[in-house]
């Protein structure tokens, strides 16, 4: 398998990635992807690619800048009518196309609903390898090809995956995985337009309608800058409560283990983990809850974890920087009393507190 | 107006809920742990099932894998399935998701020369590969509509060959219309699953179930398929590395929560200034 690279598939320079966007904006997992994919091109000396594509150029226009931003040398711009709102079909096309015009080495995308529909779409198109839900890319010295490390197992083991002989290799990543690169505006790059041969009239499919989630808005998890989480050591859904009032203190979110989303204590939406959201708060508070690795996964990101377990062998500990051993119950009022005594003590002290942004 | 000629994809997989890890060594325990049939591809068939109740039409289960695989499909038998077909072949060893796919969709060509196929279904990811990209794969290569992450199917008409699907995506319901023939990936959760009745399971047991050979499956390119067509090569497997130190636990007394909390609370805003 050391055979070397095909004259052919040498040609291929450039890690591109594929920004996600709707009329809300750009789905973050891109972002956090141009960081990686600016790594990634640096070691190998070749440019970072972002595709964006929609229906309607001026929407496009300032996400163009942005990928630039946040790292990107050239950035592919599509605009066409058959591209506003998601379809399978003239984006898989797109990108097919796109990619056998500029041939890039490696190409990335988030492993969304879009992402992964897209991606293996356009993978078994251009018959090459596609490594799903990674949490590390790097490039593997000997065969300079993309070493893509994905968690098998519920993560309890880890598996570096390579493509080594087809061109692009392509990835996923799940959002909050990688970090989110810093925004610098001084950065140049160049846009660049693609025109795509494609009509409203070959489309099979056709969409119809968008139904927002109730209250999805509302909710993203995977943003939330403060999460406080609770598993089956709450002891009961009404407990739950108790975890809602010291995250409206801490103007942060709920998180739940798969447990107490399948004892029916809160809603699926929360659940944090393999089956769940990935999160990477800065501050993640875990109170009865164990710490299986399958929760683990879905965590272990965030900033500064604290746990509070009755059992000081739970394996939580392990990946918390926090602790306390005590029962939950008890602990998470006088933590809400005392985050909102400090609200009040800064108010009253005439500090400004809120930055204006 | 005949009845949908509809195939469904089912995998059969470790039950990881049984997978346990080697405290020392870090290794994956195999031995023993039983294999089912893939637990989100019940959602696929009884997605199927509930449309053949409506319509009628034929169910075809079709699975790759080696000869054990047969389980999996008494199971969908079982449920009401028609008719069984295992693509089972040395040659497969070592597949990726685009050799997998290539394999599935060329036994699905196959059952189409029986009567063409109107509605191909596939769970929405396995619990051991996890890709979720077989779906999207094999209805690229039939050249069938895609239609992945289905959580409902308003309207199904056969005699227009219209179809109207509901896709999840996070933030709402993309609401499609569609031509068939085509491949759906279906969603978790979209309805609870049915028990085998007594008469059914006497019947799955019974009736035979069809093994494909390479050849049977149509497959006369070995460029395509096992380890030769799979672009991905599996590099190391390892164990994540753990994190050094353990969390620093505050002591405390009994009657002293407050304390504690309050040394807790001290040490958080240290390390998040805000
Ligand atoms: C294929 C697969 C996928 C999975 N995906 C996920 C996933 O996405 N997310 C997920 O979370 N899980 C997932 N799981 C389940 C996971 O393995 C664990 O079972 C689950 O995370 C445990 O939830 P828990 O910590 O709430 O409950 P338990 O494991 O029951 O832990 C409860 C904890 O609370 C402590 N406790 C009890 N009383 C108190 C008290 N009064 N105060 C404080 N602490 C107390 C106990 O000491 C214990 O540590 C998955 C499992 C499988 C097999
Ligand atoms: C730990 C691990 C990691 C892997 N990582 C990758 C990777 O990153 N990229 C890659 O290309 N391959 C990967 N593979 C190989 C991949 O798992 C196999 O190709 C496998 O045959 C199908 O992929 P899947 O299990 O991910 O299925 P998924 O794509 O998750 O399955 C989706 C649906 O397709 C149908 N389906 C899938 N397989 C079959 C089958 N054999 N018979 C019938 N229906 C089926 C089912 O309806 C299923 O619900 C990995 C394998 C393992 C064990």
């Amino acid at each position: 398998r050391k055979a070397a690279l095909d004259p052919r598939l040498a040609e291929y320079r450039g890690v591109w990635v594929f920004v996600e966007r709707d009329e809300q904006g750009v789905h973050p997992v891109s972002w956090e992807l141009l960081g990686a994919a600016r790594a990634l091109a640096d070691q190998l000396g070749s440019e970072v690619g972002a595709v964006v594509a929609g229906g309607a150029e001026e929407s496009l226009e300032s996400h163009c800048r942005d990928a630039v931003a946040y790292g990107a040398d050239r950035v592919y711009q599509t605009v066409h009518p058959v591209l506003a709102g998601y379809r399978n079909e003239p984006y898989a096309k797109l990108l097919c196309e796109l990619v056998k015009k500029h041939k890039p080495e490696i190409l990335l995308l988030g492993a969304t609903s879009l992402g992964r529909d897209l991606a293996s779409s356009v993978a078994t198109t251009l018959e090459t390898g596609l490594t799903a839900d990674c949490t590390e890319l790097a490039i593997d010295r000997e065969s300079r090809a993309l070493a893509a490390t994905r968690p098998t197992f519920g993560g309890n083991l880890l598996c570096t995956i390579l493509t080594l002989n087809y061109r692009p290799q392509m990835a996923t990543v799940r959002p909050r995985v990688l970090p989110q690169p810093k925004k610098d505006h001084g950065r140049s790059g160049q846009i660049q337009k693609e025109e795509i041969d494609l009509s409203e009239e070959e489309m099979v499919t056709k969409l119809l309608e968008f139904l927002p989630h109730a209250g999805g808005d509302r909710l993203d998890l995977s943003l939330a800058e403060v999460i406080v989480a609770g598993g089956k050591g709450l002891q009961r859904a009404a407990n739950f409560s108790l975890l809602e009032e010291l995250a409206r203190a801490l103007g942060g979110e709920v998180g739940a283990t798969r447990a107490a989303v399948q004892a029916g204590w809160v809603d699926v939406q929360r659940q944090i983990g393999q089956t769940g959201k990935t999160v990477r708060p800065k501050l993640y508070i875990a109170a009865g809850i164990s710490g299986e690795i399958q929760h683990r996964v879905g965590m272990e990101g965030s900033d500064l974890i604290v746990a509070i377990n009755t059992d000081p062998n739970a394996p939580i500990f392990e990946v918390a920087h926090y602790g306390i051993v005590g029962d939950a119950l008890i602990l998470l009022p006088l933590l809400t009393r005392m985050v909102r005594g400090q609200a009040v003590a800064t108010k009253t002290s005439g500090l400004e507190v809120c930055s204006s942004s | 107006m005949r009845g949908p000629n509809i195939v469904v994809c089912v995998k059969q997989v470790p039950d990881s809920a049984q997978i346990r890890v080697h405290p020392v060594t870090g290794t994956i325990m195999r031995q023993g742990v039983p294999a089912v049939l893939n637990p989100y591809d019940l959602f696929a068939l009884e997605e199927a099932l509930q449309i053949k109740d409506r319509l009628g039409g034929r169910i075809v289960a079709l699975c790759m894998g080696p000869p054990q695989a047969e389980a999996a499909l008494r199971k969908a038998l079982s449920l009401g399935v028609d008719d069984a077909v295992l693509v089972s072949d040395r040659a497969f060893a070592g597949s990726d998701t685009l050799a997998t796919s290539f394999a599935l969709a060329s036994a699905i060509r196959q059952v189409g020369q029986e009567q063409p196929v109107d509605l191909v279904f596939t769970g929405k990811q396995t619990i051991d590969g996890d890709t979720g990209q077989v779906g999207p794969g094999v209805a690229k290569r039939l050249g069938m509509q895609l239609l992945s992450y289905v959580c409902r199917i308003p309207i199904l008409d056969m005699d227009s060959q219209s179809i109207v699907v509901h896709r999840w995506t996070e933030k709402g319901v993309q609401v499609l219309k569609s031509k068939l023939p085509c491949l759906i990936t279906v969603l978790e959760g979209t309805s609870e699953g049915r028990f085998a009745s007594l008469p059914e399971m006497i019947r799955a047991a019974r009736q035979p179930i069809r093994v494909w050979n390479r050849q049977a499956a149509g497959i006369e390119d070995l460029s395509k398929i096992g380890l030769k067509g799979s672009p991905t090569v599996v590099g190391k497997v390892f164990a994540p590395s753990r994190r050094a130190e353990r969390a620093e636990c505050i002591e405390w007394e009994q009657d002293q929560a407050e304390k504690a909390v309050s040394l807790l609370w001290e040490k958080i805003r240290a390390r998040q200034p805000e």
